[in-house]
């Protein structure tokens, strides 16, 4: 996972997306639809009126931190896919903190983000042990949690935490209005998380490339044997990344309880975990390229309902657009750096 | 009466177990030579959709089965061709497919969502059904089902009883001594990955149309993701893989027994459960655990762990 190619090839830059569209419309052609209605729907979907824009800014909080996060753990070598079960823990502890202790008004919100932060990195700690200490990859602990956490969450959500009305959504009783992020007038999305996510890419952006933890996560991705050789304490480092992105995952599920869905739903992650990592390997793990992909990526995942809508297509479609792209993505930079290679052993 | 009860539950787990013994068996051949197919879980779900409607479309259960395996084959191939031929990141390249195909089978199958279609005859093996026991536990199931059991035994013996399994043995393991000895690593990287994702295919027709019928929006949904983990379960070795699998579904057919005599635990819980269960054992086996076991339970240990092939995920240049 090392970023050394450069795209001077311009033509072959523009390749992923050509051959996104190309495919894309092909399936669906074979779906019976046309591709420019689509296409056109999609975007108009999420420009359709500033409310609507605004909830790009709200599918754009979590995928932003999540992609934050695993740029922390990308940087180090490490596959956090269990960062759903992080996103999930911090929805948990925020919940938690709001039905377990009776605080004052003003401290809800700020002990809110503390807790989710909390479970996250607990989370993400636990990921970390059972590689450095049990030997498991990451992959499979990391997914094992994943499906504890979606256990622990439906064990509240079902059982001590059922809600009394019985209301028609199932999830936990919505949370008291001091609990739950002030809105921009008009829309579905609030000023904090949006400004917190921002600092966070910002945040990281500056700890990868400008301190001496980030040239070490990076020293231990590169080879952690050498780094560890070098003086570089790896388990402590890898532990502390593990932790680091949890924390921010666990912030984004803490994001989605106070400031979208207002309480604890089964599925408060959204798949926004997974889809954060073609984020990152899209952006070739630079922080300066995450947020304008991020915003492409919300873009499509706020526009692709509208697909239901006026066209009876599944919203899958936002999907299949996010997955090919970097697929597309990979198979041509693996090209180019083919073909550079030949060149240069021609030339030379 | 009650005997007949547990010969009917761990039929049903026979059964029900078949499409993750396709998937693990299959994965177990891929990792034998070297690549980790990571794209199960998405790759299942398009093949059991692609299977289903291409059954139902051509009106034969045997185009629908060829056709998933052929889905199966085919994302396999890009894994295959992006690590060897493209150079890429094995891992990236299967986790991307992992989102694209679950992606395609949401969107792809929404016109065969809860449609009725055709599904494998019930086939009980004349005579071997009569059996007392182990007739109804093994032979009174459908076709697929028999042939879960083919697969196992047929790569049992590919890969310890044929000159083909000891050479792809030997690319999964030492793919310079195997290229030393004149073998074609990297075709025989393509061509087991490939063999590996029809099979994962296979498994994902036989839930469709033999273990959870037909079609529903993320139907096999986390099921790539055991077959993985049992891969790692198992040890690299078939019958063991196999043996997980089964104990997978009866893993599964046990929480909905016990579900009605914990009233108070939500049935949510009992759905999720098998699966972290699944992955905590394999955090045991992996573990130091092992190592730390008295000295008395060696055949324990001996019966537990695995070895990952030692070229696993390493890229091989012959240049």
């Amino acid at each position: 996972m090392r970023a050394r190619t450069r795209l001077t090839n311009l033509p072959l830059g523009a390749a992923p997306v050509v051959l996104t569209l190309v495919s894309s419309s092909l399936i669906l052609l074979a779906a019976g639809a046309n591709p420019f209605e689509a296409f056109a729907n999609i975007i108009g979907g999420a420009f359709e009126s500033w409310r609507k824009f605004a909830d790009v800014l709200v599918a754009l909080v979590p995928l932003m931190l999540c992609a934050a996060g695993m740029l922390i753990t990308f940087a180090a070598a490490l596959w956090n896919i269990g960062i759903e079960g992080q996103i999930i823990m911090g929805a948990l502890f925020t919940t938690a903190a709001v039905r377990w202790f009776p605080l004052p008004s003003a401290l809800i919100l700020p002990i809110t983000i503390l807790a989710g932060m909390l479970g996250g990195a607990l989370w993400g700690l636990l990921v970390g042990l059972m590689r450095t200490h049990g030997h498991v990859n990451e992959i499979f602990g990391g997914l094992g949690l994943n499906y504890i956490a979606i256990a622990l969450t439906n064990y509240f959500i079902f059982g001590p935490w059922k809600s009394v009305d019985g209301a028609t959504m199932s999830g936990t009783d919505p949370f008291p209005a001091a609990a739950t992020m002030p809105l921009i007038a008009g829309t579905r999305a609030s000023w904090p998380p949006l400004i917190i996510a921002l600092l966070a890419i910002a945040g990281v952006y500056l700890v990868l490339n400008y301190t001496r933890w980030g040239l070490h996560l990076k020293a231990i991705g590169l080879n952690a044997q050498a780094a560890g050789r070098m003086g570089i304490r790896t388990t402590a480092n890898i532990l502390l990344a593990f932790a680091a992105c949890g924390a921010l995952a666990g912030l984004a599920g803490s994001f989605q309880t106070t400031a979208v869905y207002y309480r604890l739903i089964p599925s408060i992650s959204s798949g926004y975990g997974y889809l954060s990592q073609l984020v990152v390997l899209l952006s070739l793990l630079r922080a300066e390229w995450v947020p304008l992909i991020v915003l492409f990526f919300s873009i499509i995942s706020v526009g692709s309902p509208r697909l239901e809508l006026r066209m009876q297509l599944d919203s899958s479609l936002g999907g299949i657009l996010q997955g090919s792209i970097v697929l597309f993505f990979l198979l041509t930079r693996g090209l180019q750096q083919r073909l550079s290679q030949r060149r240069e052993r021609k030339h030379g | 009466m009650a005997n007949s009860l547990l010969v009917e539950t761990i039929a049903s787990v026979i059964a029900s177990a078949a499409p993750l013994v396709f998937a693990g068996v299959g994965e177990t051949i891929t990792e034998k030579v070297g690549i980790t197919n990571l794209s199960l879980d998405g790759s299942i779900l398009l093949s059991a959709m692609a299977g289903f409607a291409a059954a139902m479309l051509s009106g034969s259960l045997l185009v629908g089965v060829i056709t998933a395996m052929l889905v199966g084959a085919l994302v396999a191939g890009i894994v295959a061709t992006g690590s060897i031929a493209l150079r890429q990141d094995q891992v990236a390249v299967g986790f991307v497919l992992t989102v694209l195909c679950t992606a395609l089978s949401s969107f792809l199958g929404k016109p065969y969502v809860r449609v009725p279609g055709p599904s494998m005859p019930h086939l009980p093996i004349p005579y071997l059904a009569d059996i007392p026991v182990i007739g109804p536990i093994f032979f009174n199931h459908d076709l697929l089902v028999y042939l879960s059991y083919v697969v196992i035994f047929g790569t049992v013996f590919l890969f310890n009883r044929t000159q083909l399994g000891l050479r792809l043995r030997a690319v999964g393991e030492r793919p310079e001594a195997a290229f030393a000895r004149g073998i074609n690593v990297n075709r025989y990287r393509y061509l087991f990955t490939c063999l590996g994702g029809a099979l994962v295919g296979l498994g994902g027709a036989t839930f469709s149309l033999s273990v959870k019928l037909g079609w529903s929006y993320q139907h096999t949904a986390g099921f790539g993701w055991i077959a993985l983990a049992i891969v790692i379960f198992g040890g690299w070795n078939p019958l063991r893989v196999a043996l997980g699998a089964y104990l997978f579904g009866a893993l599964n057919s046990l929480a909905s027994i016990l579900q009605p005599a914990f009233p108070t635990v939500p049935t949510q819980v009992f759905q999720t459960a098998p699966f972290a269960f699944m992955i905590l054992t394999l955090l045991i086996m992996n573990g130091d655990v092992l190592e730390r076991l008295p000295r008395g339970s060696r055949w324990l240990r001996k019966l537990l762990q695995g070895q990952a092939p030692a070229g696993l995920g390493k890229r091989f240049q012959s240049d």
